[in-house]
């Protein structure tokens, strides 16, 4: 399993109920269902991936995160999980906003732009940078609304988000994100992962 | 209208209570099993049938000697295992396969025709509950059916919601539409329409509204398929001829598909059924039962739901069993769904779909492993 999927098992309790926003093939939910006695549901716009979570017995709704959200009820999870997703979507803040209506806390991870093999790339190659987390050309990038950790990091506090945990995520080693590390942490990690609650 | 004697049947003794008012008792409902039922009991799946369906899901019919409607998903190592679950369906209330209907004699010997009760999809499924006492089982494993079928499934868990573990609605909806109550309609006025109908009283007339229920069929026939499917199987084809005879005849394939289809359906339905269970399926409002709130009819149940519709289904389309997984969301209820991408219409979960048969198949057995 991706390290990611691990750091955010590590940040949800036992006996939970667990919301998976584009929940892709189910791997995370799986994950969460066995080791955790999770009680999981995800979200999911694919058909083929649908059909690949029912395979593994998982419950799964087909639907689009941006109109389909709105079907729960408030606070109606304890955990809501979206995994790089966020900048694919044609308006992240409703987006957001709808995470954390429905979820009492929610676990958002990003893809960060401010990663230095993405700055060189831009700087030194002078094209669109593709890295492990960005991986397509910038013609089929499913990615709309990129941004850096910095960038969420400013973002979630404007709009008076608290923030319970920030984890910048490079490889295999994940270290805590705090005001005063911010600049390091958005130049040396590939991914950001954010508890977040309003 | 049946052979009786290939039919089970089971008499009902205990009263039941119509939505009508009136009340019937020492009825029959007639019903078959496929697969065996184990020895916890745990591993029973009721299916329900559509409209024109009847008590025999799969294998050969032995009334009509044609393989059963839905033998694609259910048998041996079929989606809906026979080798595993032990699978029961009756023919409901209303209909003309053996349960108790418009062609059974009143206490008065008298075939009782349009004077048998108004039933309802409610009516139906508590008829059909006695088939667990029965059994002697406790709970079902799965409830499953589709179109009208569904329409018995979710009122089946809102009226019984701890008799299953798992809930299957397919390609249905909680609220017959306007446009589906119109097309009901058409159909119902095709048999009354025929002169052969005799206000209901054929059988002691000795006459049979055959065009009429051809025409109904005919007509429900094309709201089962989808444009696309249709131009593809058929396109402007035509049927044995060179040109065009510029005439009445049937000129066309689809034409021709369409007479053959409602002639061979005369030979297996009453007419006087078609008109009951029709108006079933147009009083079905689960919503309007609960003040209308679709989720309080699933309120009480902790059930697993898991809902089935086609892209191409435009008699009961996607919105429609969405909203019903939309009232389940809102309550915090255990539902999944999927839509099964198809161009054969609302007729997609009768026929080989492989997407739909992976699914179900997958949904059933993961979910019974977990028992």
């Amino acid at each position: 399993m991706k390290n990611e999927f691990q750091v955010i098992a590590d940040l949800i309790e036992k006996d939970k109920k667990v919301l998976d926003v584009g929940c892709a093939d189910g791997t995370l939910m799986k994950f969460l269902k066995d080791n955790k006695n999770i009680n999981i549901r995800g979200l999911e716009i694919s058909k083929e991936k649908v059909q690949e979570c029912i395979a593994k017995g998982l419950t799964v709704i087909e639907g689009n995160a941006e109109k389909d959200l709105k079907q729960f009820p408030d606070k109606s999870f304890d955990y809501v999980v979206l995994s790089q997703t966020l900048q694919a979507f044609l308006n992240p803040e409703l987006v957001l906003d709808e995470l954390l209506r429905v979820g009492k806390k929610a676990i958002v991870t990003i893809p960060n732009f401010g990663y230095w093999k993405v700055r060189f790339h831009l700087l030194f190659k002078g094209t669109m940078p593709i890295t492990k987390t960005l991986p397509d050309e910038w013609y089929n990038t499913p990615n709309l609304h990129m941004c850096t950790i910095k960038d969420f990091f400013h973002f979630v506090k404007s709009k008076d988000i608290k923030i319970f945990k920030s984890l910048a995520l490079n490889n295999l080693n994940s270290s805590i994100i705090n005001e005063s590390n911010l600049g390091v942490k958005n130049l040396f990690a590939d991914l950001g992962i954010f508890l977040i609650e309003k | 209208m049946n052979t009786e004697k290939n039919i089970k049947t089971l008499i009902v003794k205990k009263p039941l209570k119509l939505d009508c008012g009136k009340t019937i008792k020492d009825f029959p409902i007639a019903y078959e099993t496929y697969g065996s039922l184990n020895s916890k009991k745990d591993n029973a799946i009721l299916v329900f049938h559509a409209l024109t369906g009847d008590q025999f899901v799969t294998g050969i019919n032995p009334v009509t000697n044609k393989e059963g409607w839905w033998s694609y998903a259910v048998g041996p190592d079929k989606a809906i295992d026979t080798n595993k679950y032990f699978v029961i369906c009756s023919n409901v209330i209303g209909g003309c396969m053996g349960s108790y209907g418009p062609s059974h004699k009143d206490p008065d010997q008298k075939i009782f025709g349009t004077n048998f009760p108004v039933i309802t999809i409610n009516d139906m499924v508590n008829a059909q509950y006695n088939l667990l006492d029965h059994f002697g089982i406790d709970k079902l494993f799965s409830i499953t059916g589709g179109s009208m079928g569904g329409m018995q499934v979710l009122q089946f868990i809102s009226n019984f919601p701890n008799k299953s573990k798992t809930v299957i609605p397919i390609a249905t909806t909680s609220s017959h539409s306007a446009q589906n109550i119109a097309f009901n309609e058409l159909g119902r006025q095709a048999i009354t329409a025929d002169s052969n109908w005799k206000d209901g009283n054929y059988t002691s007339n000795d006459t049979n509204p055959g065009k009429g229920l051809a025409v109904a069929r005919m007509a429900a026939h094309i709201t089962y398929l989808s444009k696309k499917g249709l131009q593809e199987k058929f396109g402007r084809k035509l049927q044995e001829r060179e040109d065009l005879k510029f005439g009445f005849d049937a000129d066309f394939q689809i034409e021709s598909y369409l007479r053959y289809q409602g002639s061979v359906f005369v030979d297996r339905f009453d007419a006087n059924s078609y008109l009951y269970i029709t108006r079933a399926m147009d009083y079905f409002d689960l919503a309007k039962q609960f003040k209308g709130n679709l989720s309080d009819a699933f309120i009480n149940t902790k059930a697993k739901f898991f809902i089935i519709s086609f892209t191409s289904d435009w008699l009961y389309p996607t919105q429609e069993n969405k909203d019903i997984v939309i009232a389940l969301n809102s309550i915090g209820a255990d539902v999944g769904f999927v839509e099964i991408e198809s161009d054969k219409g609302h007729d997609s979960f009768l026929l080989d779909v492989p997407d739909f048969l992976s699914a179900l198949k997958n949904f059933l057995d993961k979910s019974y492993e977990e028992n």
